[in-house]
């Protein structure tokens, strides 16, 4: 028996791999690597999907530094394997967090909630759950969504749907094609809705909405599964953006829900969320819990520690939360006020079109109304960044920026035909 | 709008009963590892052991964070880095994990063919290849050895990978099946995919010595074989790296274009940070950053993007020559404890005048210990002495101590004297 010894440079192996063509470049992160190599001083990143400063660099929250500091100084604490579903009290936290303390999924024990990598995490081992154990394989989401929503449920074998959304014409909700739409879904089919600051659109339902959207699924026995990513980045009110969920849970039914960290403590590189499953009783939450396990030990065992070490650090120490909520509320009305100074800067300049949009939409994002081609004008002469469906996120804006991306809109809707 | 809600009426009381979406869930088996933790946890006695899972324990039997991990930490703490793991630390984390693997000086490191991304501990690596498998190979199946860790069959069966086992542990010579294993390789289908583990084999603890990887490695040259590695105790089966790494670096001497999960869970003790790397080889730089690009994607519809702390921590100590040496250094001393106890553990029921035949126990390598126990001697072994393993009687040598060896050993004792079946077996 001899080995084979080569002194080739190259390998002689064909690779089992060959045929391996590269994936497509995620759009947004082409947007991102664009604005890198831009050379040009007073370039603009309104692509962006993370919050920024006035000063446009990121935010690491002071209560979460502090956070942080509290566990590097615990000599006590290890670093073994979380429970496959994570951190207990911070799955006791979290759905407390969504559901409010005084919630029936609470009060009645009958919602499991397992740690899992942010929004995206919880959102795939919910689509998991379901293309196991649930009789529907549809799911039907808003046109437009967030990008990667589909990816989390094409894998699990779901079918993606849409239903209507937002309307062009308005900037604002297609409340009727949305009705329409879901009142014809099969019957027990999944709806992916999104809580509070809807992305990228920026259009949420009025309660008064929610509560027919509410109505409606229930009679056709359609499953809500809920993304929360913003819960605080709307009102500032974490009770206040959470109330769609409340209305759900309220009325005994089930639902699913994907509680995410990310930006509203700004943990976005530690990947901290949750996903809770609301049952009918608390036997049924407990069977569907030891299924969630079996899910995620093959997928990765158990969840990362450090990140809802932290979370957990804060929301359970009621100074801490108290700070938590404060920075939280600073991020929300900067943006809050961004909107307010984009909007009178564009009315200011008497540009034609309706742009009460732009306050009328709420959360971190925006669709401004501007089309692909006026997008790419603003690139190519401005050096302003965006996603080519005209999504802004307000927080890349600042009072000194407000003016040059007002001038720049202003160029480009009066180029246009 | 009323007519929507109206179309559906007559099936509405049907859908309040049909609301009940999980009625027919039926509660999950427990996982025979972690199910064994959770035992020893509801155990109140003093005297309790927990054999079970493979994590390291010191001397006083409690978890260990290492100096150099410490050190990192304090370094990195409140660092401004937190909206992704960023290119630069990523590739870092990559280019010095892929080192630990095939070498510093090794071709295909040097040659840039290695295909690697960070991913979540030796799990998530291996659920992202089987995806990948899958995916480039739709009607290829993974050969896992027999016994392997349990979750393997998990992970390839959730990637929808049908699986074959080959052969591997003797159960009367508690050593390795050479001829079995080789025939195995022979007879599979050309161009099979096989998963390997490179050292420390979990739960056997029983690895191919430098000639039978030779022989397999040509076998698989023979027959085109894809040979995958899950190297999760790199550093923990002999204390030092490379020797660890051997079986890998003979494949590559032997030109094969491997896989390689590899996981800092063990040997760095980041056991909760969920850390680990992915490689794959290439025939040549270019097509790089297309098997890149792809496991990035399926990686990207399970959870966006890893966790940044543990890569940070592992970049951070990986690249600074101080915190390596430290690690190291603090990596011997864990090898060197286990090691010990295993010696220990053998004296002592030597000493006991067990008729069996105990040699394995420092025969075998790692964290693990098959050690021959059946599950009737384990229940006893739980009843009445409140040592918990799991059933297929992998002993985790982690969890032996000075204090708690000739418990231990008595214990055994106990429980294998009497048995009829033992006897037998030690006159083999």
């Amino acid at each position: 028996m001899e080995s084979k010894n080569s002194n080739a440079k190259e390998s002689d192996c064909d690779s089992v791999f060959e045929h391996v063509t590269r994936a497509p470049d995620i759009p947004v992160y082409a947007v991102m690597v664009a604005y890198k190599e831009d050379p040009c001083p007073f370039k603009l990143n309104l692509g962006i999907g993370v919050y920024r400063t006035e000063e446009g660099k990121p935010l690491l929250l002071n209560v979460v530094r502090k956070a942080e500091k509290l566990l590097v100084n615990e000599l006590s604490a290890n670093k073994e394997d979380l429970p496959i579903t994570g951190i207990a009290e911070f799955n006791k936290l979290s759905a407390k967090l969504i559901f409010g303390a005084d919630s029936s999924a609470i009060q009645e024990n009958r919602a499991t909630t397992v740690q899992c990598l942010s929004g995206s995490g919880s959102l795939r081992i919910g689509a998991e759950f379901l293309a196991k154990h649930y009789h529907q394989r549809t799911v039907y989401m808003s046109q437009p969504t967030y990008a990667n929503h589909p990816n989390f449920f094409v894998p699990a074998g779901i079918t993606v749907k849409t239903y209507r959304y937002y309307d062009p014409t308005t900037c604002g909700l297609d409340f009727q094609g949305l009705l329409e739409d879901l009142g014809a879904a099969s019957f027990g089919a999944i709806v992916l809705l999104q809580t509070c600051g809807h992305n990228p659109t920026g259009v949420d339902p009025s309660l008064e909405q929610w509560e027919q959207i509410r109505k409606l699924m229930r009679l056709n026995g359609l499953l809500p599964f809920f993304d929360c990513a913003y819960q605080g980045f709307v009102s500032a009110s974490l009770d206040a953006d959470a109330q769609p969920v409340r209305m759900f849970v309220a009325d005994g039914g089930e639902c699913l829900t994907a509680l995410s960290y990310s930006k509203i403590m700004g943990l976005y590189a530690e990947r901290v969320g949750a996903l809770s499953i609301v049952c009918k009783t608390a036997d049924v939450a407990s069977r569907v819990e030891s299924q969630l396990k079996l899910i995620i030990r093959p997928m990765y065992s158990n969840p990362p520690i450090h990140g809802a070490s932290i979370v957990t650090a804060i929301l359970k120490d009621r100074e801490m939360y108290g700070e938590w909520v404060t920075e939280l509320k600073a991020m929300t009305d900067r943006i809050t006020i961004m909107r307010q100074q984009l909007y009178n800067a564009l009315h200011d300049r008497a540009i034609p079109g309706d742009w009460s949009h732009i306050t009328k939409q709420v959360g971190m994002f925006s669709l401004t109304g501007l089309n692909a081609e006026q997008v790419a004008f603003l690139t190519k002469e401005y050096h302003i960044y965006m996603s080519s469906d005209g999504r802004i996120n307000l927080s890349g804006l600042s009072t000194r920026t407000v003016p040059y991306l007002a001038d720049a809109i202003h160029a480009a809707v009066a180029l246009n035909v | 709008m009323w007519r929507y809600m109206m179309r559906r009426y007559s099936s509405s009381t049907s859908a309040r009963k049909l609301g009940l979406w999980w009625d027919r869930v039926g509660p999950a088996m427990k996982d025979p590892i972690t199910g064994v933790t959770e035992s020893f946890l509801a155990d109140s006695s003093p005297n309790k052991i927990n054999l079970g899972v493979g994590a390291y324990r010191d001397d006083e039997g409690k978890p260990v964070v290492l100096r150099c991990v410490r050190e990192a930490e304090a370094r990195i703490a409140g660092s401004e880095f937190l909206e992704s793991v960023s290119a630069a630390v990523s590739s870092k984390f990559v280019e010095e994990s892929v080192k630990l693997v095939y070498g510093n000086d090794s071709d295909v490191v040097k040659e840039g063919r290695v295909a690697g991304v960070q991913a979540l501990s030796g799990t998530g690596a291996c659920r992202l290849f089987a995806e990948f498998q899958r995916h480039f190979h739709p009607d290829s199946r993974i050969y896992l050895p027999d016994p392997t860790w349990s979750n393997h069959h998990n992970i390839w069966k959730d990637a929808q990978v049908p699986e074959r086992t080959f052969h591997y542990y003797d159960h009367d010579s508690k050593g390795l099946n050479f001829s079995a294993l080789i025939d195995d390789v022979k007879n599979a289908q050309d161009g099979s995919f096989f998963l390997l583990h490179p050292c420390a084999h979990n739960p056997t603890g029983v690895d191919p010595t430098e000639e039978q990887w030779r022989e397999i490695s040509y076998q698989f040259k023979v027959k085109n074989h894809f040979p995958f590695f899950d190297m999760a105790y790199q550093g923990f089966a002999s204390g030092n790296l490379d020797k660890d790494a051997r079986a890998i670096r003979i494949f590559l001497e032997d030109d094969h274009l491997v896989g390689c999960a590899q996981s800092f869970a063990k040997n760095m003790g980041l056991y909760g940070h969920r850390v680990g790397c992915l490689s794959v080889l290439c025939a040549d730089s270019n097509q790089v950053g297309s098997i890149r690009s792809q496991l990035q994607r399926i990686a990207r519809a399970m959870y966006s993007s890893p966790p940044v702390h543990g890569v940070l921590l592992v970049s951070t100590i990986l690249s600074d020559p101080y915190l390596k040496s430290l690690w190291i250094e603090e990596l011997k001393t864990m090898a060197n404890r286990i090691r010990g106890m295993r010696t220990t553990l053998q004296d002592s029921l030597e000493r006991l005048d067990s008729p069996l035949n105990w040699d394995h126990i420092t025969n075998q390598v790692g964290m693990f210990c098959f050690s021959g126990l059946t599950p009737d001697q384990i229940d006893r072994l739980a009843r009445e002495f409140h040592i918990y393993m799991t059933r297929d009687g992998r002993i985790s040598m982690a969890g032996v101590t000075t204090g708690n060896v000739s418990y231990l050993a008595n214990a055994i004792h106990e429980t294998t004297r009497s048995d009829q079946e033992a006897k037998i077996l030690c006159n083999a």
